[in-house]
């Protein structure tokens, strides 16, 4: 590991720098005296995943948040920004996913915004501010009409209209969070040669990205954050990406190559026909061509770093997100895309990432949130019947051992890993085809997690056929049989058989083609 | 020490609130009366309870409309001028008889309901907004329908609802008593109350829970303007005249304040129709109680005001103290 100002690697004099700079929001620590540079001329990757405090330093960097501790150097003197726009007048400027310019008026009027070049009357002057609102955007090579507003143009030109306002306003830092998110494949190349010219000006970038091939064709350093932490920085170059994903990740590669190879669950694979097949799953810009399928009794991993799609494929198959293109067949037949309804008339039925917003109802009882989706199975003549209530309800809280006072106390009062067993029994009381689980042990503890664990593996035993995602390599490795893995949105990889592993499962989500010979082999034999 | 009586202190607060929100109005209702009991001559009479169950039928039917939108986390301010459009409506066909009069001006309020409800669920404007266009648009379109001139009904059927009744209790208070049963039903027993008050609690849940949201909207808007076409039928019956230009104004208020002081919370989730009918009545005694004691008019809104921020307080602070 390097320091973050004196190391050999790429790039002029330091133009910002953090040094052990915290923050921390009730009690809760975001950064712990992280240190953080960016040179002239360079670009600096900024990685990690949900949590690491990514977006906490950027706005510690940018005046959106003023840091507990720690310092703000500009071009080496000491700075305090006290709001976005001292960081903006000082010459930091940030580049968001969604442009926040204004749709409405012209792209010249947008770059020259607030300053506005005048007449002698003190109005706009609005031959000269086109005039120079064309030379600027000429240089990076847009060619568009200066006078449209700026909502009729594609995201990705508005995005460069963004680009070169912040440049034009002497920018010596841009900060890009997640800049290709929703670009055209064509965009994104001209948003590289906008980013190498601006280089070439001597302008340090920091550039936020989920996406791998993209953080090595643009950066030349990296900074990894993980737990508010900078657990890394030096030359991206020499950073194998195995590597950089086992920093994000926290697993270091020695030891999972130490821990070798399992065996996990081989024994319990299957071989009766899929019970779901999904195909060619697509949605602009978040997944291409996903192809899935489940056997009864599988517990499919779907793997994948944040941004990966993973999520996204669940929903798709659950009938939360609407498809562009692709089918999702249920025992041959095929579910109709885009309704939840839909999706769990056919048997699929999916436990949402975020219990709180997507799960409980939390100002209803136990009772009411376990018979929520079977509701109408559960009443005669649409009312709704208490006896065949009580009945499922029953079985259920014993079977998942519900810890509640009783069927009548208010879920928002159980704790979170009940609140889990309550999901799953309201699934559960569907009695699903395929279940598909997003994070299942997020945010519940070590005991309640273990028991979800063994409950997933008992519903596979029964025959259920399941798909996990879970940002923890360990549970997607020991829960999984197979384990998919997704990046950028489509399939990258599939382990199978003894390739179920930690090794194997950190290289094929770095992307490593190494790996994926090796795990090609074990997918064609039990194809 | 301090800490000490500080963890003590929060859970009782707590329960104090929770037990005020839900009971508070009962409360309410049992120290006024006890102060006209001793203070207000002649209050407790069996004309004056009577005079004073008539007069709340109107707010308590669309209270208890208001209170099934409110449970969606929803509100609807059209209320008042879907009383206004049943009122303009029943002269026009009260030459078929009472019963087809009052159906067609139900009709009329279901369609207002099915707007509401598909701008709410479909299109997905803020309940406020979306209902807020029929406030000010509908007693102008009620006007329109019925001409300027007041008309008077003399249909005996329709009168009959509005002043006569069977062993001293008027039809009106019955038809109010029948329509509080569905509704306490609709909301305890049967699949669609359960289903409403889970998308109220956490809509993006009851989506992911395969519930038809949409149609569960839908249906709950024309529920409210079915009760408040209800209301329109019943005052313009106890008027002997449609009144179109007055009749149901400023209901939504009342409406609102009788569901919120009732104990149902504006965040949606959760429906108390006995609360709500005690909601209206404590609104109705006060203001006769002001009026007994020969207070102005204008104290008795004040006193509504008053009444709202306690409520809404109650409710504030018991999120709060969580």
């Amino acid at each position: 590991m390097m320091d973050a100002a004196d190391d050999d690697s790429p790039g002029g004099a330091t133009v910002l720098e953090a040094r052990a700079v915290s923050k921390r929001f009730a009690g809760v620590t975001a950064l712990d005296a992280v240190d953080f540079a960016v040179r002239e001329g360079s670009s600096t990757a900024l990685m990690g995943e949900n949590g690491a405090g990514k977006s906490t330093l950027i706005k510690v960097l940018t005046g959106v948040y003023q840091p507990d501790g720690g310092d703000l150097l500009l071009g080496g003197e000491q700075v305090a920004f006290a709001r976005p726009l001292d960081a903006q007048r000082s010459g930091v400027s940030t580049i968001y996913q969604e442009v926040n310019l204004v749709p409405l008026m012209s792209v010249a009027q947008n770059v020259f915004l607030g300053r506005e070049p005048r007449t002698r009357l003190g109005l706009i002057d609005f031959r000269t501010m086109h005039a120079a609102a064309r030379r600027l955007l000429d240089a990076y090579g847009i060619r568009v009409d200066v006078r449209s507003p700026l909502r009729s143009l594609p995201l990705g030109v508005q995005q460069m209209v963004a680009l070169a306002r912040a440049v034009s306003i002497n920018a010596r830092v841009v900060i890009m969070d997640e800049p290709t998110s929703s670009l055209e494949a064509r965009e994104v190349e001209t948003l590289f040669r906008v980013i190498a010219l601006l280089r070439e000006q001597g302008i340090a970038i920091v550039y936020v990205s989920h996406r791998m091939d993209e953080i090595y064709a643009v950066c030349d350093r990296v900074t990894v954050l993980r737990d508010g932490r900078a657990v890394h920085t030096g030359p991206l170059g020499e950073l194998p990406r195995m590597e950089l994903v086992s920093l994000m990740l926290g697993r270091s590669v020695e030891r999972v190559e130490r821990g070798g190879v399992t065996a996990f669950r081989d024994a319990g694979r299957s071989t009766a026909p899929p019970v779901l097949v999904a195909t060619d799953l697509s949605r602009k810009h978040q997944i291409d061509a996903v192809d899935l399928s489940i056997r009864p009794g599988e517990i499919v991993g779907l793997g994948g770093l944040l941004g990966s799609g993973r999520s996204e494929t669940l929903k798709a198959m659950a009938g939360v997100m609407q498809l562009d293109r692709g089918a999702v067949d249920v025992d041959g037949r095929s579910v109709r895309s885009g309704s939840v309804p839909a999706a769990i008339r056919a048997g699929i039925v999916m436990l949402p990432e975020d219990r709180k917003a997507e799960g409980i109802v939390p100002g209803l009882s136990v009772r009411d949130n376990i018979v929520l989706a079977a509701l109408p199975r559960l009443s005669r003549g649409g009312f709704s019947s208490r006896r065949k209530q009580d009945a499922v309800v029953d079985v259920f809280m014993k079977r998942l051992h519900i810890k509640a006072s009783s069927a009548d106390q208010l879920v928002s009062e159980l704790s979170g890993g009940n609140q889990q067993k309550v999901m799953i029994a309201r699934w559960l009381a569907m009695s699903p085809k395929v279940l598909l689980l997003d994070e299942p042990t997020r945010g519940i503890d070590v005991g309640a997690k273990a028991e979800v664990q063994a409950l997933i593996d008992e519903l596979a035993a029964e025959g259920l056929a399941i798909v996990l995602v879970s940002s923890e390599v360990e549970e997607v490795v020991e829960g999984s049989s197979r384990v998919v893995v997704l990046r950028d949105g489509s399939v990258g990889t599939e382990l199978t058989g003894v390739h179920v592993d930690e090794e194997h499962l950190l290289a094929a989500l770095a992307g490593d083609r190494g790996a994926d010979a090796g795990s090609a082999v074990g997918a064609g034999a039990t194809r | 020490m301090t800490a000490g009586s500080v963890t003590l202190a929060l859970p009782a607060r707590r329960e104090l609130l929770a037990f005020l929100q839900r009971y508070g109005v009962y409360l309410a209702i049992v120290v006024l009366l006890l102060y006209n009991l001793f203070f207000t001559p002649n209050f407790f009479t069996l004309d004056t309870f009577r005079t004073q169950f008539v007069q709340v039928v109107p707010v308590l039917v669309v209270a208890l409309g208001m209170a099934l939108v409110i449970g969606t986390e929803g509100i609807d301010l059209s209320v008042g001028a879907v009383m206004a459009l049943a009122a303009a409506i029943i002269p026009l066909y009260i030459g078929y008889g009472a019963v087809p009069a009052a159906l067609i001006a139900i009709a009329a309020g279901a369609a207002i309901g099915l707007v509401n409800g598909s701008l709410v669920a479909l299109v997905g404007v803020q309940p406020i907004v979306a209902t807020l266009a029929f406030l000010v648009a509908g007693r102008g379109i009620a006007l329109l329908v019925a001409g300027e001139q007041l008309k008077s009904v003399t249909d005996p059927g329709l009168l009959a609802l509005g002043r006569q009744g069977v062993a001293g209790v008027p039809y009106s208070v019955l038809l109010a008593v029948v329509l509080v049963v569905l509704v306490a039903v609709l909301v305890r027993r049967t699949t669609f109350g359960k289903q409403l008050v889970a998308v109220g609690g956490n809509r993006r849940a009851a989506e992911l829970a395969g519930l038809p949201v949409t149609r569960i909207l839908l249906l709950t808007y024309v529920a409210a303007a079915v009760l408040a076409s209800i209301a329109g039928v019943v005052g313009t019956a106890r008027l002997g005249a449609s009144v179109p230009s007055t009749l149901g104004n400023l209901i939504e208020l009342s409406a609102i304040t009788a569901v919120v002081v009732g104990g149902t919370p504006l965040t949606g989730g959760q429906v108390r129709v006995l609360g709500t009918v005690a909601g209206a009545l404590l609104l109705q005694f006060i203001s006769a109680t002001l009026i007994r004691n020969n207070v102005p008019d204008a104290y008795s809104q004040i006193a509504q005001a008053v009444i709202i921020l306690v409520a809404v307080y109650i409710q504030r602070g018991r999120t709060a103290a969580r």
